[in-house]
């Protein structure tokens, strides 16, 4: 099973805190979509045949995009790979985006997964990350979304923020479990270098981030989404039984991946590539008939190591046979040595002949991987 | 020998000293306008880069005037106050000077005290105004200033500048006639005088000298006094741009002998040459051990590259004798040296030549001065390391070494040097108008309190308007301690520091206040205490790392993320432990970078 990322880099403003690609200029929309569509027929060959399981319009703001747009990339996506008739296919939403009428149209489209950044359901936070909407649109759109047919919906969360309170996090844990979302994506608030946010912080115009807060609101979120019956598969995902986002999942499961469009990465299973950030520079490359990327070949020791850090965050953890299959017999047994102190502090447990992280070890998941790599 | 000169440059840094130099070598054709790469004399990338001299060089010209031909003999001097000794030895090379003086910035502290070792050596001084077509050059008070300090009259002034060429062809004049050729005697025995040396890898040791009575030839057996070796001169010449080896060297010349030395510590600045076959029973007077100054450990970054950091040590050691180093052990840095250097700039320049002629990453621990401890037992120990610091109850007092500083300012910034070096435990001793708009102000001060952030902020202090040099004036009674610095109750012996009492809280507090900032939270706390003894002066806390995990690892994070956990490792693998806390390489550097 394969899966199929395209990069959409446009945003109507930027957040504060964001340092993913996009640009606030539209104006290289269509031919920036006239060379993705390109770029596809280039790549056709990537993922072998594979039958394609899952579609990911990520970005930037794909919900920017008109109708006719989405639909040229998914009928080119339809003509050239293997798509499952049951394919999972997502698009990333904001909620200024979302009117009744547009929420038709990506239905219309083939869009089958929501995934909207409602980051949280309180005005103040909401202008302090900069985003373009504002509390009352964060609801609205989630039941517009669910009138329109969507039944596959998963919302982004940020916690940690200087404006968010304690008190205010359990409510937005609490207003999407009210509102019967399947799925949630919870993030702590991080400060990538570059931001607007790094700026400030660095200016001192705004706070640091207050990590004790965010381990606060993450043991907070862990209990909560619990109770509830969400299942905690991965660091920062929670679904109900059944609604685990599949094409996400195929990233922690070293599936293999195309990703489309300026910035997207790529995976083939034994070496990893990334298109170039720019989307003037994509654009210009691309009428050459020549993809910008830079590719990454992996070792051995890289794959273990990914294998490694992208398992331990999920909730079916790092499975000792397939590290003795795919590595050897000697990196499980090295693992799992290294693995002991934590065992015994109790920060992961053995668990159907897999290493799991508790929620105390998943509060560490970098550092015990780091620890856990080999060299 | 009455058509011989022998002179040298001196001048403050920046003030145009190379360019005059080049010129000179261009008006004399020694050097061709095509060949010169600017700056001739200053041979090493470092000195290029910092724009001063570290070691002394000589180059000899040609120059005819009124029929005559004259050898010119152009000595060049370092010009840092860390290299003082080796100025003495090269002036005494000389008959005379040229004193450069920048006709915007006036004269400095720098000139100042090199002028006066050049009057001490009886030279003849002939004083320039360089810069004089800059933008805001000052000559009639720069003028001033000179006649102030050394007596002339305005006429003997030259007017010059090296950029364009002016007045260059007065000063190969005033060469000729106002420096006094050599005198010496070419029948008594060989007097040689060693004012430089360099190293070079496949010839050895290349010494300089200046001969004062006799003559050098190739082939015969001579010996240096002070050190009394005696070896062979395998060759011997004068020095062009290049070396040109000669039959021999005659008295009041300057030039080089290669022996076959390979080791710079034989070969000592200030040393005398004299010949087997007639041998002079003196050496020339004002020969002395250089001795270092300031000390600190140097580590290698990982233990196991302990035995390369040796060899580059030895190998930087054999053109550098001023550098000195014995094995130390650290319990938080295992082994590594602990090295002896001229001043703060020695250190400096040893620091960058193991990283770039080496390729050496070191951590360089608190530099201290050289203190002497009494103990109650009547011995008396020589403390170059804190560890060297015999305990508290056997002490019977500790002398520090002190020094003259002396500091040429504008008025407006008495102030804040007054400030300055009042807190830096500073005694004023005279404050003079070297002209209305330029004072002096001599202070007797701990040399200890220099070696940190001294330059720096004396510089901040006065926007660059203040030079200073100083000298030094022998040893104090002072209340010295040993600070260390515990981290969860365990000693860093890498940060302990020797200072006064006085210091001693407010040092050791801003040094919590950095390794505070410097060090990862981990997963339980950390208190970060400065101690005298068992008495705490300061303390700060690391709290608990609560989260170590990051939120996002889609397709696009996982080649990023796996680089920084995979960099992560080896930074842990990179740390120190102390006790049960984890100590990375950039907190043992955290002492130098306090005011940051």
């Amino acid at each position: 099973m394969a899966g199929i990322y395209l990069h959409i880099p446009f945003c109507k403003q930027a957040c504060y805190y964001c340092n993913f690609h996009f640009s606030t200029s539209l104006a290289q929309r269509p031919q920036l979509i006239q060379q993705m569509l390109q770029e596809m027929v280039l790549q056709k060959d990537y993922l072998g045949n594979q039958p394609v399981s899952s579609i990911y319009f990520g970005g930037g703001t794909p919900s920017l995009l008109p109708q006719e747009d989405l639909r040229q990339l998914l009928d080119q996506l339809y003509t050239l790979f293997n798509i499952n008739t049951d394919a999972e296919i997502t698009l990333e939403a904001n909620p200024d985006d979302l009117s009744p009428q547009k929420l038709q149209e990506l239905r219309t489209a083939g869009i089958n997964r929501l995934s909207i950044g409602i980051q949280s359901f309180h005005e103040e936070d909401l202008r302090w990350m900069h985003r373009a909407h504002n509390s009352e649109q964060a609801l609205q759109c989630i039941l517009d979304a669910k009138a329109a047919g969507f039944k596959n919906l998963t919302i982004d969360l940020i916690y940690g923020g200087p404006t968010l309170t304690d008190e205010g996090w359990a409510r937005n844990v609490q207003q999407a479990i009210g509102l019967g979302i399947t799925h949630l994506s919870c993030y702590a608030l991080t400060v990538e270098p570059g931001t607007a946010l790094d700026h400030f912080i660095r200016k001192k115009k705004m706070p640091a981030v207050d990590a004790d807060k965010a381990a606060r609101h993450f043991e907070q979120l862990m209990n909560r989404t619990a109770q509830a019956g969400y299942e905690h598969y991965e660091i920062s995902n929670f679904a109900l039984p059944g609604w685990h986002s599949r094409h996400n999942s195929s990233y922690w499961q070293g599936q293999p991946y195309l990703g489309l469009g300026p910035s997207a990465h790529s995976f083939n299973g034994h070496s990893r590539q990334w298109n170039l950030a720019s989307n003037a520079g994509y654009i210009k490359s691309l009428e050459q008939g020549i993809i910008p990327f830079e590719r990454e070949e992996l070792t051995p020791v890289m794959m273990l190591n990914e294998y490694i850090m992208t398992t331990l965050r999920t909730s079916a953890g790092c499975v000792l046979d397939t590290v003795a299959g795919r590595f050897g017999e000697d990196s499980r047994d090295q693992l799992l040595q290294a693995a002991h102190p934590f065992l015994q502090k109790k920060w992961m447990v053995l668990k159907n002949n897999a290493l799991v992280l508790t929620p105390e070890g998943r509060l560490f998941a970098d550092g015990i991987a780091s620890d856990l790599f080999f060299s | 020998m009455k058509n011989i000169r022998n002179f040298c440059i001196i001048a403050h840094i920046d003030h145009g000293k190379s360019t005059l130099a080049d010129r000179l070598l261009e008006h004399t054709k020694t050097i061709s306008e095509r060949d010169m790469q600017a700056q001739v004399l200053d041979d090493m990338d470092l000195e290029r880069e910092k724009g001063i001299t570290i070691k002394s060089h000589a180059i000899q010209m040609n120059y005819s005037q009124n029929g005559q031909q004259y050898v010119f003999n152009l000595i060049d001097t370092p010009g840092h106050v860390d290299f003082s000794y080796e100025v003495s030895r090269a002036l005494a090379a000389c008959e005379g000077a040229l004193l450069l003086v920048d006709a915007a910035q006036g004269i400095q502290a720098q000139t100042i005290s090199n002028l006066y070792l050049a009057l001490e050596n009886d030279l003849e001084i002939i004083p320039v105004i360089n810069k004089i077509d800059m933008d805001g050059a000052m000559i009639p008070e720069v003028q001033d200033q000179i006649i102030e300090l050394i007596g002339c009259k305005v006429e003997d002034i030259l007017l010059a500048s090296g950029k364009t060429g002016i007045g260059i062809e007065e000063i190969l004049k005033a060469i000729v006639e106002r420096i006094p050729a050599p005198k010496g005697d070419p029948e008594a025995p060989l007097q040689a005088l060693i004012f430089d040396s360099v190293f070079n890898s496949f010839r050895g040791i290349i010494a300089y000298y200046r001969i004062y009575n006799g003559t050098i030839k190739k082939g015969e057996k001579i010996k240096f006094i002070n050190t009394d070796q005696e070896y062979f001169a395998d060759e011997v010449g004068i020095l062009k741009l290049g070396l040109q080896p000669e039959k021999e060297v005659k008295t009041g010349d300057v030039g080089y002998i290669i022996t076959g030395i390979k080791n710079a510590k034989e070969v000592k600045v200030g040393d005398t040459i004299t010949s087997m076959a007639n041998p002079s029973k003196e050496a020339i007077k004002g020969f002395e051990e250089v001795k270092p100054m300031v000390f600190a450990g140097i580590f290698p970054v990982n233990t196991e590259d302990f035995e390369e950091l040796r060899d580059c040590m030895e190998k930087l050691q054999l053109n550098d004798a001023s550098l000195t180093f014995e094995l130390e052990t650290s319990q938080a840095l295992g082994f590594g040296f602990r090295c002896g250097f001229l001043g703060m700039l020695h250190m400096e320049i040893i620091q960058e030549r193991l990283e770039r002629e080496f390729n050496q990453t070191v951590i360089t621990t608190v530099p201290n001065v050289s203190f002497i401890a009494h103990t109650t037992r009547q011995e008396t120990i020589t403390v170059n390391n804190p560890s060297e610091m015999p305990d508290p109850s056997r002490l019977e007092r500790i002398e520090e070494p002190f020094i003259k500083a002396q500091i040429i300012t504008k008025p407006d910034y008495i102030g804040n040097i007054m400030t300055l070096c009042l807190g830096k435990r500073g005694l004023l001793i005279n404050q003079s108008y070297l002209t209305p708009t330029r004072v002096e102000l001599i202070f007797e001060m701990p040399l200890t309190e220099i070696v940190f952030d001294f330059y720096d902020k004396l510089k901040s202090q006065t926007r660059g308007y203040a030079s200073f040099d100083y000298s030094p004036i022998g040893r104090r009674d002072s209340d010295i301690v040993k600070m260390d610095i515990l981290l969860n109750g365990d000693k860093v012996d890498a940060l302990s520091a020797l200072i006064h009492r006085s210091r001693a809280q407010d040092f050791g507090r801003k040094l919590c206040e950095k390794l505070k900032e410097l060090l990862p939270r981990q997963q339980f706390m950390i208190a970060i205490q400065a101690a005298i003894g068992a008495k705490i002066l300061a303390r700060e806390t690391i709290s608990a790392m609560r989260k170590d995990v990051t939120a996002k690892c889609y397709g696009g994070d996982i080649s990023r993320k796996r680089k920084l956990l995979e960099k992560q490792k080896e930074g842990k693998k990179r740390m120190r432990q102390i006790g049960n806390v984890e100590v990375p390489q950039e907190a043992f550097l955290a002492v130098l970078k306090l005011d940051e």
